[in-house]
């Protein structure tokens, strides 16, 4: 059977977009290797001194530190929020489903900046009741990364339970479980993969947010995108080039794996 | 009957967490936020007032639309040559092109930022190799203005545009372009008066997606327009930091919010979500 298949000009245009895409990502690379203290082209001598400054310099770690707990907490919260809304919505169905689902997905749709004067609405004035969970505390920041988080997390859940055959928990009903061991013992275990996915997500998403985390924190709680952010900002330290290097090469090899994975399985 | 839960407080129980969450940590702040916007400094509608008058804001709302409009028309263009090949390429093809779109689609937006600093910046490694070849004296000016936002938004936003293309592109049934073909129709003639006005749901899908994200972007406008390309997002960032006006921020906040759901409102109409994914 004969297939449409793009034509060389298709091709060009495809292969130019693809170098565009890729440039800024290959460009970090000779960056990060630069012997001079400042962000430029290494003429020549190569060093690896930036990379060696991530380790040596405490801040770094701390922030990768934060990020990770905050990353752990939030996208604990956001999935078990997530995933028991996302029961409710398909064991019950109740009325007004889609007003509902709609106003769980209003973080994800706001413009983030919006979101992030919300938040620091909410931070500020809890900080008058509670100094450990207020503006620029690491719990603040977790929770407000659960609300931005809550909504992919809501919507991975929503997906994989719509692939669900319902028989099985109708069957489960008929036999007389509980909603509880419905939920736990028959729906849950049939939609691990969403689960894991979901806060997987949740992670990698607080883990490199940014634009509500400026709003809400200043000299307290600096994770490491707002640690990369100050030295952006300020006077270019090219250390960031190594640590995005690093970045790069994680992303890579993950989704290297993971298309392994989803080829291995699509294969009988 | 061991269900002793009925339906009704079943449902309520397990979707209650997450809506008391977010309306304590989303819905109430956001009416703060708008109860600002009327009271900050003094009560009344002099923050809405000075949004209209003040040309500063005006300057960054009209750079803004101008700004997103742009990137919506690149990122669009951009997308859809790369989609093309992601849906109907080879199979060899397909696998190169989805690491094109996912892997930029990954990485943090601030790291990406950074990456067009290194190559855009005086001494980065387009200057550094234009004036190696002898082909400028001077260094150009490529980032810290519009033509440097223009160029880090637009990297950000296209795997954004190509879902929705994608999504249209795998539906539509390929028979048609090959009785184009086989009717004698070139492949030009094919594509632009079969291909892509069957794709139309899928352009005016992605374009919208990136006019929307564009109209609130932060990051990257900050980063690479260098303080000289303010774009609303950051401007309210500013009001609330800097020359603290919480009113005004607000206020611009308020009207940013409306907009795009306006927006939003307008794209549903023409397109159903379902096909944005």
């Amino acid at each position: 059977m004969p297939t449409y298949r793009p034509g060389p000009v298709s091709l060009i245009l495809a292969v130019l977009v693809a170098l565009f895409l890729l440039m800024p990502l290959l460009a970090v690379i000779p960056v990060s290797l630069t012997p001079s203290r400042m962000l430029t082209m290494p003429t020549g001598e190569l060093s690896l001194r930036h990379y060696r400054s991530l380790i040596e310099d405490p801040r770094w770690l701390e922030s990768i530190l934060l990020s990770i707990r905050i990353g752990v907490v939030s996208s604990a919260l956001s999935t078990a929020l997530a995933l028991t809304f996302s029961l409710g919505v398909w064991m019950f169905q109740p009325r007004f489903t889609a007003a509902l689902v709609g106003f769980v997905l209003l973080p994800m749709v706001v413009p983030p900046v919006v979101s992030a004067v919300t938040l620091y609405f909410l931070l500020t004035s809890v900080s008058g009741i509670s100094s450990f969970f207020g503006y620029d505390t690491w719990l603040g920041v977790a929770m407000a990364h659960s609300v931005m988080t809550v909504p992919f997390a809501t919507v991975l859940i929503l997906v994989s339970l719509s692939q669900l055959d319902r028989r099985i928990d109708l069957a489960a009903r008929g036999l007389g479980a509980s909603v509880w061991e419905r939920a736990t013992r028959v729906i849950m275990p049939n939609i691990k993969f969403g689960i894991v996915t979901a806060a997987l997500l949740s992670f990698v998403l607080s883990w490199e947010e940014i634009g509500v985390t400026l709003f809400i924190t200043s000299v307290n709680a600096i994770t490491l995108p707002r640690l990369m952010w100050m030295g952006l900002r300020d006077n270019i330290d090219p250390a960031i080039a190594a640590l995005s290097v690093i970045l790069i090469i994680i992303t890579v090899l993950v989704l290297a794996v993971r298309s392994v994975i989803t080829r291995r399985q699509a294969a009988p | 009957m061991r269900g002793t839960l009925s339906d009704r407080t079943g449902a309520a129980l397990l979707m209650a967490p997450l809506l008391l969450f977010l309306v304590l940590a989303y819905a109430w702040p956001f009416l703060g936020v708008v109860k600002w916007s009327f009271t900050l400094p003094t009560p009344g509608l002099g923050q809405y007032g000075a949004l209209v008058s003040d040309p500063l804001v005006q300057s960054v709302f009209i750079r803004t639309l101008r700004i997103a409009a742009i990137v919506t028309i690149v990122s669009v263009t951009a997308a859809y040559a790369i989609t093309v090949v992601w849906v109907r390429g080879s199979p060899v093809q397909r696998v190169l092109a989805e690491f094109c779109i996912l892997v930029p689609f990954w990485i943090s937006v601030l790291t990406r930022a950074f990456g067009w600093v290194a190559l855009l910046s005086n001494r980065g490694l387009i200057n550094t190799w234009l004036q190696s070849i002898g082909f400028i004296s001077e260094p150009l000016t490529l980032v810290r203005n519009e033509f440097g936002v223009i160029v880090g938004m637009s990297h950000f936003l296209i795997p954004f545009a190509v879902f929705p293309l994608a999504s249209a592109m795998r539906s539509l049934d390929e028979r048609v372009l090959l009785a184009a073909r086989g009717l004698g129709s070139s492949r030009m003639r094919t594509f632009w008066t079969v291909f892509v006005p069957m794709t139309r749901s899928g352009i005016i899908g992605s374009a919208m997606i990136t006019f929307v994200f564009s109209l609130g972007f932060f990051v990257t406008p900050a980063i690479l327009g260098g303080g000289r390309s303010v774009m609303i997002a950051e401007l309210i960032y500013l009001r609330i930091f800097q020359s603290p006006d919480w009113g005004l921020g607000a206020a611009i906040s308020v009207v940013l919010v409306v907009f795009v759901g306006a927006l939003m409102a307008l794209l549903f109409r023409y397109v159903k979500p379902k096909q944005l994914v």
